[in-house]
């Protein structure tokens, strides 16, 4: 008879080990998703631009706030290296296309159903988002949308264009 | 009675048929057991179906805060009638 294998056992048991979170100083994880007419967008095909990443859902208040404030930075930013990725989290896709046809989005918005994405980031409320600079670094993670942090993140997102 | 646990010819211990299945039941348990730790809160992207209205424990809020008044101004006490941030995640 064969040994008990129990080692592999607990490998197996241990194996689920939770993935790494983005926080300031590390490197975005890597995501590829696609937008509602199937387009992929993804982080590395982004490479080199100022990037920022908003996790949003439908049933997230603060969140059609955060909306209109967005567009406004998309347009102010367009064409100088500047990209928005919004990533929804909702389970059903109706409710994230409810949303969107109150708040509509200027900016690219990918779907993310499973969570993955959210998970690899680690996301500890909603909205969360995430400033990544040229080289894919997170350098600002902002939880929840608060008018008073805006002023302060788009002179962040300045800076980080006007540094080539 | 044999000895429960002999030596194999190649050295490593080898337990009877009877002693592994207990082993395997032993190790069973133990994960079953391990499967109540993992009972995670959601996750902040999951609370879609908490924020629903009707996961709500009152059926009108407008009501519910007339009452919470009320009750606050006779017991002369605050808070407690729910839970800050409801199931958004967001505050």
């Amino acid at each position: 008879m064969r040994p008990f294998p129990v080692p592999w056992l607990l490998a197996v048991l241990v194996g689920a080990a939770p993935a790494h979170a983005a926080r300031i100083g590390d490197s975005a994880p890597a995501f590829e998703l696609a937008m509602a007419d199937g387009r992929p967008v993804s982080l590395a095909s982004l490479r080199g631009n100022v990037v920022y990443v908003d996790f949003w859902a439908s049933w997230c208040v603060p969140c059609k706030r955060s909306f209109p404030w967005m567009n406004a930075l998309h347009d102010r930013h367009r064409g100088q290296g500047f990209a928005i990725v919004a990533i929804n989290v909702d389970k059903r896709r109706p409710d994230a296309e409810r949303f969107l046809r109150d708040v509509p989005a200027t900016f690219p918005v990918v779907f993310d159903a499973a969570g993955a994405t959210p998970a690899a980031f680690d996301v500890k409320g909603m909205p969360s988002s995430y400033l990544i600079d040229r080289n894919g670094i997170v350098v600002a993670v902002e939880e929840g949308f608060h008018d008073e942090h805006v002023a302060a993140l788009e002179a962040r997102i300045r800076a980080l264009l006007a540094a080539r | 009675m044999t000895s429960t646990w002999r030596r194999s010819r190649r050295g490593s211990v080898r337990c009877s048929p009877r002693a592994e299945r207990a082993l395997i039941a032993a190790i069973c348990a133990v994960a079953a057991l391990a499967g109540c730790a993992t009972l995670d809160p959601p996750k902040p992207w999951e609370k879609g179906d908490l924020a629903r209205p009707s996961m709500r424990f009152d059926v009108d809020p407008l009501a519910s805060k007339a009452t919470q008044h009320i009750y606050q101004s006779k017991e002369g006490a605050a808070g407690g009638g729910a839970v800050g941030g409801g199931g958004c995640g967001c505050n």
